[in-house]
Parts: C-alpha cells; structure tokens; sequence
C-alpha cells in the first residue's frame, strides 16, 4: 500500500499542492485507486466513509451515518443553495477543487444575506483515481468547513467507469440561515448606489489558466478561493440596511455579474476602467492572452451595492478585513442607459460592457 | 505595467488628440490594417477623440475573418474523424463554417484543443504517437514563425503524427488588393506593428510610391495608435507618401532576419482565397516542398465540401472597408455574437464583433446619459 500510495504520488498533475504529510488513519483494504467497488454500497464503500470522509468531516449529526442528516431546527427565514464543481485541473496554484466545493456554496448562501451552517457533499469519483489525491482534496473540504464555519452533515459516493468522468467531480448543497431585517437581492440596485468590489479580480480563472493544459505559462497567480462569509457578516454588522444588493462574481467575472444586476434591477452601471484592481502579474497574461480581466472568473470576492451614503463606512470595513484589504469604489448606478454596463476607458472615452457569449477564447495573435 | 500603462495614459491621448484635431484640415479615409488595432480603437474610443474630417476604416486584417469557408470546413471535416486531435488557437473554435462550428464537432465527440503556441500541438504529437494531431495554422505574418517552427520542430523529431492545416495570409498583397479596387476610398495606411515586427518594413516602400500613399507602422496601444494617425495625417496633408516607423520601440527596417530566414525555408507563396474578398494573386503561404509531408490537407484528403455563405453577410464590404459594420442590414439582428452569420461578428479582431461588443449600435446620445458622469466625454 505504502509504495503504490507513494507511486501515485509522483504521478499527480502539476500544481498539485504538497500532502506528503497525510497519513491514512487506517489502511484502505490495500487499494491506491478508487474501483468500482468503491460505490457499490459494499464495504469498499464503509471504508471510504468511515476511514476517509468521516475522521475528516466528523460532527454529530454526520457520525450517524443515517440515509438523512437529522439537523436541529433552525430559528428563522432559511436559504438553500447547490452547486456543482467540475474544475480541471482538480489541483491549481491556490487551491483544489475541495476548497472550491465548500468556499463556492458558502459563499453564495453568504451573499444572499444569510449565515451558512450546513453542506451535503456529493462525489462522482472516476475509477482509477489515486485514492491520495481524494484524500488531499477531502482534507481541504474539511479545513475550508472549518474556516468558514460550516459542517458537511451528508455526503454521497458514486464511481463511474474509467473514461466516463473527469477524476472527481463535486456537488454540494448548502442551508443557512438569514439575517433578520436585510432585504437583499440583485433586482434591488437603485440609481445613485455605490459599487463596491472587495479586492483584485481575475485571479482564479487566470490561475487556472495558468495550468490548463495547453496555455500553461509560469506565473505567480495564485486563485483566490476564500469564504466570504465572515467577511460579509462584518458588512452587514455595520451597514445592513445600507446593502441593496450583494453577489460574487465568479464564472463570467465581474463583467457578468453587474450585467446580470442592471438587468434584474432595470438600472444602468457606470464603472470607471481605471478604478477596478487587477494584479499586474493577472492583467500581464490578460494582456499576453487577449483576455478582459472583467470576465475572469473569481472565487473570493464579492460586490456590493449600498447607498450612497454608506459607502465609504463600507469601504472601511471591508478594507479593515483581512480579505478586503484591495477593496475599491469601482462606480455606481444610473438611471440612464437601463440594463447596461458602460465603463469610462482611461482615455475618457465610453463603451459598453456586453454579456459574455460562453467562454473567453485566448486569441491568435 | 511597463511598456503598456505608459501607452495608455489618458491626459497625453487627449493632448495628442487635440494636436490632430489642429493639423488636419481636409477630410482624410484612413484604414488600420490589423484587426487588433481595430478593437483597441473601438474599445478605446480613439475614434471618437479624432476630428470628424478623419475616418478610420477598418481593415481586413484579422486572421480568423478572412480564413475561407472551405478551410473552415475542411477544418471541421478533419476534426471530427476519430483518431484525430485537432488543436487550434482559441479563437477559431466558434468561427461558422457552413453547418456546425469547431464547438459543435467538440461537443459530438471531436477531440478539439484549444492551444497557445503551436509547439504545444508538436509536444502533444510527441506524446500520442498513436493520434494524428493536426494543428489549425492561420494568421497573417505574424503567427506564421511559430507555425514555421511546428513543422520544422516536427520534421526534425521524424514525427509522422503532426501535421498543419495551413491558412497564411500577407499582408502587403492585401493592400495592393484594396488600393487596385474600384471604389477604393483608403488615403492611407496604419500599417500592423506586429507583423513588421517579424517582417520589418522594406516590402512597402515600393507601395508607397505605386499608389501614393503614407503608410505608418503602428503599434496597439492608444498613444500608439494616435502616432500612427497623427503621422499618417501631416503627411497626407503635407501631400507626402513614405513608409514611417511609429512603432520604433519594437520594429526595425529588416525586421527578425532569423525568422524570415526560417518562413523563406518553412513556405512558398501561393495564391489564396480571402473569406468576403477572394482571390489575391501571390497573397499567401503554403507548405514548401521540402515540409508538404506535413500539409493536413495533403494528408486528410478531404473532398465532396460544399460551402455556403449566409446571403444576409455583408462580412466582405465590411473586410474591405466599403461599409462600417452597423451599415449591414443582419448587423444587431439576425447576427450577433450569438449566431453570427459571418467570422467578423465571431472573432475577438472582428470589427464586426467589436462594434457589437462595445456598443456602437447605440447613439452617442443613448450612451452619453446626463448625471452619469458620462456627459460630455464622449468626444473629448
């Protein structure tokens, strides 16, 4: 076991963070890969649960082990919401796919105003994946449920032949529980908002870029895969009332989000193009790609409009947050143009920031 | 950022602009040949900061647009077979060719990749001996060191597996091909940065003189650009015509002798097929004898491909600079980004799509809203 574990090891893909140091509670039936075996509800199946996912996730209402997490009745209005996370590579400088499976649910229950409590975590497993690098992605869902403050209460496995999956894809579920007196929701901009933005954009989508086979380039771009939630929380702790609406800003970037605002709310963005912080090193391989950081995906930060009046004291807060350091007044909301998004390009000039048809291509030269 | 955020600084653009708006004094058509150039102007609103005697007419220089249907799908045609990986930069993946796109065939089981430089294709070749892996080669002079290197890198490793799908296009020939039409309108010339960066300049001075025109290398960047045009502008109003260098930071008369060195090896010219325009005499390249082993359409055989161009796409008027894309009466209706009829609305060069993506379907009035902060800069 031990030399096959360490055979697999060498194998993993670049960006592949170092665990080394994980040690199996308790041999795995002497298996380096997953095999079909392992969702087939035998007792493949146990061993993953009982050595793997339960010393990593452990909590009451997971350790029963029952077909339904029984969960105590929360106080208050709930929000729910699901996610599914099919990122290649699974290992990318900043992260892993099971940073991504929590941080990503977390954070959409968080930008909806409520306090994320609990996640189910659902696994499509493709035979053949090393057992260590599921290991490795199960240990960094474990460490962002705990930084974030959430418990993984349910999970399932399922394993698909060889061929027919990607590795390891991940779903998860998430409950938590709103604010009271906070009315929130992307159709609730109003002319005169502020837009707030609580730091860099583009790093995760260029991070992985930066390790996707094909357009692989050296670069110090790190995703930014974070929960948000406590973040937010400090916001709505000073400024609830002020907030009108709140999202992250994660596939289609920054560009989709504000787009997908002004048309639910039937207002116009103005953003100033010099105002919006880009990392040098993420606007470099924009520039070398042909790429508009505004699309680029994230997966730590978050926007926001609030009244006029708050947005400074928002700023504060938000800057006064370990992850809000870079946060920036990035522009506002208008009556004019109605569901459009037009950015004043640094040469004083204007233009319209459209909806993204599918995914940036880098182009030809 | 250095050698960009020094080009983009927003005071000197207006100052530049002002210089412009002083020296010109009659109308002037000038046409920036590089489809990169046009989407920075766009996107920029250089065009929107010069008078309004001068006209940027845009070019067709973007490699994707005047890639001809029958290649495309020939492309798609080789793409779909099994046993193939077909590799190919980013952009041509949602070009039309006549009933699907490279997309399409990606989503029906094709093995298609999106890659950066073409030695990935090659590595990609070393790696799946038991594949064919074709490599989509088009572009202007630009792209085509890389894709010269491909082939000679795969020639060299005895590959067997690798071959290119070759599109190249020149840009001189272009230009004599517009300056030859009727109706022609150019006065001048931007000529792309890019390509003289690999070419140098010593192939347009006798363009200069044949049709009396000033032709300016020019980079991409807004104070670029605004050289460009301010240089073109005191010749033309000067009645001057010469080959001028505002991109002095990246191009030499000579140009990258190495790779000229390797493209004169690598390709021989040829005549090829403009999409929208036709066929220019000797205005492209395509494999040597000594590399036509790796020549994909050699390999592939394709045949029985019937093209069809959408009635409604008015793409080559647009490439020639007859008409501006909002002029076409499929523009912002049945052709968006979304189903675009032709490659210019496809491609991130297309001045098609750069109209769209920027919004110049609205007024200035529609745009410039009042107690937006946008009031009044529209122009200026």
């Amino acid at each position: 076991m031990a030399e096959s574990a360490k055979t697999a090891l060498l194998d993993l893909p670049k960006g592949t963070p170092d665990f080394s140091g994980w040690s199996c509670p308790l041999p795995l039936v002497g298996y380096p890969t997953i095999v079909m075996g392992h969702g087939g509800g035998g007792k493949l199946g146990n061993e993953l649960v009982e050595h793997m996912f339960l010393p990593a996730f452990r909590n009451p209402a997971l350790e029963n082990l029952g077909d339904a997490a029984v969960l105590d009745l929360l106080n208050g209005r709930l929000a729910m919401s699901t996610d599914s996370f099919v990122v290649q590579p699974l290992f990318f400088p900043g992260g892993s796919i099971g940073e991504l499976a929590v941080n990503g649910t977390v954070n959409d229950l968080a930008v909806s105003g409520a306090e994320p409590k609990f996640l189910s975590a659902g696994f499509i497993l493709e035979e053949g994946f090393p057992l260590a690098q599921l290991a490795a992605i199960v240990q960094a869902m474990a460490n962002a449920a705990h930084t974030a403050g959430v418990q993984i209460v349910t999970g399932d496995t399922k394993v698909v032949e060889r061929g027919h999956g990607d590795g390891c894809y991940i779903n998860t579920a998430g409950i938590g529980v709103l604010r009271p007196g906070i009315r929130l929701g992307p159709n609730r901009a109003k002319p005169g908002d502020a837009i707030l933005v609580s730091g860099t954009i583009g790093d995760h989508g260029m991070a992985i870029m930066s390790v996707r086979e094909g357009l692989e380039f050296e670069s110090q771009i790190r995703s930014d895969c974070v929960a948000l939630n406590g973040m937010i929380a400090e916001v709505l702790d000073a400024a609830g009332a002020s907030v009108h609406a709140m999202r992250d800003p994660t596939r289609g970037g920054l560009a989709s989000t504000l787009n997908e605002i002004a048309q639910a709310s039937g207002v116009g963005i103005v953003i100033d193009e010099a105002s919006l912080p880009v990392r040098v090193e993420v606007q470099s391989a924009c520039e070398l790609l042909g790429l508009d950081p505004v699309y680029v995906a994230n997966e730590g930060k978050a926007v926001f409009f609030v009244v006029p009046e708050a947005a400074e004291k928002v700023l504060a807060v938000l800057r006064a947050h370990p992850l809000g350091r870079e946060a920036a007044r990035i522009g506002q909301v208008t009556a004019e143009h109605p569901k459009m998004l037009v950015a004043r390009t640094a040469m004083g000039a204007n233009r319209v920031i459209a909806q993204q048809i599918g995914e940036q291509l880098p182009r030809i030269c | 950022m250095k050698y960009l955020t020094e080009f983009r600084n927003g005071e000197i653009a207006q100052r530049m602009a002002r210089e412009i708006r002083v020296i010109t004094t009659r109308p002037w058509k000038i046409m920036e040949v590089c489809g990169g150039q046009t989407h920075s102007i766009i996107k920029n609103g250089i065009d929107q900061m010069l008078p309004s005697e001068i006209e940027m007419i845009h070019g067709p220089g973007c490699p994707v647009c005047v890639t001809p249907l029958e290649l495309i799908d020939k492309a798609l045609a080789i793409a779909a077979q099994p046993g193939v990986i077909f590799c190919s930069f980013g952009d041509m993946l949602r070009v039309p060719g006549t009933d699907a796109d490279l997309f399409q065939i990606k989503g029906a089981g094709g093995d298609v990749r999106v890659v950066y430089s073409p030695l990935d294709a090659v590595d990609l070749a070393m790696k799946n001996p038991e594949k064919q892996v074709v490599f989509f080669g088009v572009g202007f002079e630009t792209t085509a060191p890389a894709n010269a290197m491909s082939v000679h890198v795969a020639k060299r490793r005895g590959l067997k597996n690798f071959s290119l799908l070759v599109s190249h296009v020149l840009v001189p020939p272009a230009i004599e091909a517009i300056m030859g039409s009727p109706g022609n309108k150019v006065q001048g010339f931007l000529l792309a940065g890019h390509v003289c960066s690999v070419m140098g300049y010593w192939e347009y001075p006798p363009l200069a003189a044949k049709y009396g025109i000033p032709l300016v290398v020019t980079g991409f960047e807004p104070l670029d650009l605004l050289d460009g045009i301010r240089r073109a502008v005191v010749q033309l109003e000067a009645g001057r015509h010469e080959v001028e260098n505002a991109y002095e930071r990246i191009v030499t008369f000579d140009g990258n002798r190495a790779a000229q060195k390797l493209l004169a090896e690598v390709f021989e010219v040829t005549d090829r097929a403009w999409r929208g325009i036709g066929v220019i005499p000797n205005s492209g390249w395509r494999l040597s004898a000594a590399y036509r082993a790796f020549d994909a359409e050699d390999r592939f055989q394709i045949s029985g491909i019937h093209t069809q161009e959408s009635p409604l796409c008015r793409a080559g008027d647009v490439l020639r600079g007859a008409i501006k894309p909002a002029e076409c009466s499929a523009f912002g209706k049945e052709c968006t980004p979304r189903h675009p009829l032709g490659a210019t609305m496809v491609s991130s060069e297309g001045a098609c799509a750069a109209y769209f993506n920027y919004g110049r379907f609205l007024s200035i009035e529609e745009l410039a809203g009042a107690g937006t902060g946008l009031t009044g800069v529209v122009h200026g």
